[in-house]
């Protein structure tokens, strides 16, 4: 069953193939045999699962199965679950219970979907490896040395290994384009405020959105269709109207302009990589898409502009933890001053610290406009590089990341991790969608394809993903560890 | 713009985190790399330049001044580390 895609599930429960039930305990199954070795998960619903699962056959023989009905998925535990742990991958919040769904989460119970538990993460999500987790590092499933990238590189190797057929991740700076790139599964960040954030544990709040983690732009689209849409409880929620996701897979490429920006071809590139995104981009140019280069020119200013908007935002959003009303709470606390600054002390890991204080630090009297100001004019310019670049092509293609997923332990200062994300950075700055591909592989690693679009343009990106997976197989292949527990 | 330890102090104080000395230098060496790479930022021309602080340019949606929410207290207060009689409890501020 775990070889199906999540599209394919939901025909094979439609016609009776094996029921909910079966299909739930197929995959608890396998998390529990394989788990161990890849630390995807930081907790399990089993029951709750189970008890679903129940409810979805029942309704499935009554005739009224909702259109996903059944179907497992897993949850980044940056998604608040009522009545489960929800810890961000922090010891600061290892005993929170979350009292309320967030509306993704309350969007995928209506449609029927079951979830398996919550996966692991950077802590607050802040990384590109899932290296920075109280819970512990996550293995890439293609070899057990590499990362999966971050920071919902729970969600990707959990896909990636068959140990749940999708999974909901989040993405700040590309930490859902990544982490699948990096797992050679099918990642999409829609645009910002297409999702609706509420009861996502905020990172930084102008740049955080949510999106699904699957093995095909076809699954992405059934799920996408599902958690977007307007929500007035996040003050960012854009009101526009859904389309149907999956109606517009199938519309030919001939005429799509493709641009593919210099800077994302430059300095740093792996050059096996570079090979892999370029006999993609011949393969749509054999759908009949043309190609032309177009340039990005602000490209390099968006990591440093980045750097200080995020911790900003999070230096802000992360005051909330002080001990008082929910999270850790330090033993003994001399005064007020001491239960604020020992709890968070003993209940963040060092890189939520040290983005707190960069945060605290650019923001503070003497300093703001010279970093914050200045970082917010650069996000600007950012933004306009795209809008110009699609006066002239209808999406633009590239490299997901720099390399394939490098080894654990690999990068030790934090600087030589944030230059990971140089491709994927800037999308978030500008807010417009961007989806990644698998494309191939350097050696037994995953390569991804990111294809970018304007605002609102993921039924365009899905529509071109999906043409690219009908005409390749790379998004089918397996790891052999997802075979080693059939 | 180097960063000196009184900055990290500084911060660490505004943002309620305890730094004990010898994490207070590790800091100061990781946050130099960090504003390092972010002063690239100051070779640019941004002169007249707009801030940018909403990637859609959104402003604030306002609604109608009316209550929506129903009062979840208890709830609420189930995942608090103390409580008593509705009320978080915090080590004596007044004397």
């Amino acid at each position: 069953m775990y070889e199906k895609t999540l599209t394919q599930l939901v025909a094979a429960l439609k016609s009776g193939e094996f029921s909910s039930r079966e299909l739930t305990a197929h995959y608890l199954q396998r998390i529990e045999k394989a788990d161990g070795k890849l630390n995807s998960f930081i907790s399990v619903t089993a029951e709750q699962a189970l008890k679903q699962a129940e409810i979805a056959d029942n309704e499935r023989v009554a005739g009224n199965a909702r259109p996903l009905a059944g179907i497992p998925l897993a949850l980044k535990d940056i998604f608040c679950t009522l009545g489960v742990k929800t810890s961000c991958g922090s010891k600061m919040l290892d005993n929170f219970i979350a009292p309320y769904n967030a509306t993704v989460v309350e969007k995928l119970n209506a449609a029927g979907t079951i979830s398996l538990g919550k996966t692991n993460m950077d802590e607050f999500a802040m990384g590109s490896s899932t290296e920075n987790s109280y819970y512990g590092p996550v293995k890439n499933p293609w070899d057990l040395t590499a990362v999966p990238g971050g920071s919902s590189g729970g969600s990707a190797a959990a896909v990636a290994a068959g140990l749940v057929p999708a999974a909901m991740g989040t993405d700040t700076g590309g930490s859902i384009r990544q982490p699948a790139a990096f797992c050679g599964i099918t990642g999409l960040k829609p645009t910002y405020g297409r999702v609706s954030r509420f009861g996502i544990i905020a990172y930084a709040s102008s740049l955080d959105q949510a999106g699904p983690m699957a093995r095909s732009a076809e699954d992405c689209a059934h799920l996408l269709g599902v958690i977007a849409g307007y929500d007035g409880r996040d003050s960012t929620s854009v009101a526009r109207g859904v389309p149907d996701y999956v109606e517009g897979l199938n519309a030919p490429l001939s005429g799509l302009k493709i641009g593919l920006p210099k800077e994302y071809f430059g300095d740093g590139l792996d050059p096996e990589v570079e090979k892999a995104v370029r006999e993609a981009v011949k393969v749509y140019q054999s759908l009949g898409a043309t190609v032309r280069e177009v340039s990005l020119p602000h490209t390099h200013y968006a990591i440093p502009a980045y750097y200080v908007i995020a911790p900003a935002e999070a230096s802000s959003n992360l005051s909330r933890y002080d001990g008082v009303r929910f999270g850790h709470r330090c033993d003994n606390p001399s005064d007020l001053i001491d239960l604020y600054t020992r709890s968070r002390a003993e209940g963040f890991g060092e890189e939520v610290k040290r983005r707190i204080l960069i945060g605290t630090h650019t923001l503070s009297e003497g300093f703001f406009d010279a970093y914050y100001t200045k970082a917010q004019q650069v996000r600007r310019l950012i933004r306009q590089d795209f809008l110009d670049a699609f006066e002239d092509v209808d999406v633009l293609m590239g490299p997901a990341s720099p390399t394939p997923a490098f080894d654990l332990g690999a990068k030790k200062d934090p600087v030589s991790m944030y230059l990971q994300d140089i491709y994927t950075i800037a999308v978030n700055l500008a807010g417009i969608p961007g989806i990644s591909v698998p494309a191939g592989f350097v050696g037994s690693r995953p390569v991804g394809l990111q294809i970018l679009g304007t605002h609102f343009a993921e039924a365009q990106l899905l529509n071109v993903a999906h043409q690219f997976q009908q005409a390749t197989d790379w998004h089918l292949q397996r790891p052999a560890f997802a075979e080693e527990y059939a | 713009m180097a960063l000196e330890e009184s900055h990290v102090r500084r911060a660490a104080h505004l943002a309620r985190l305890a730094v004990s000395d010898d994490q207070a230098s590790g800091f100061v060496d990781d946050l130099s790399q960090i504003l390092d790479m972010v002063d690239q930022l100051q070779s640019l021309d941004t002169e007249g330049v707009m801030p940018l602080a909403h990637p859609l340019d959104a402003t604030q949606r306002l609604r109608a001044d009316e209550v929506t929410e129903t009062n979840q207290r208890d709830t609420f207060q189930r995942c608090a580390p103390a409580v008593e009689n509705g009320l978080y409890l915090v080590p004596r501020v007044v004397e």
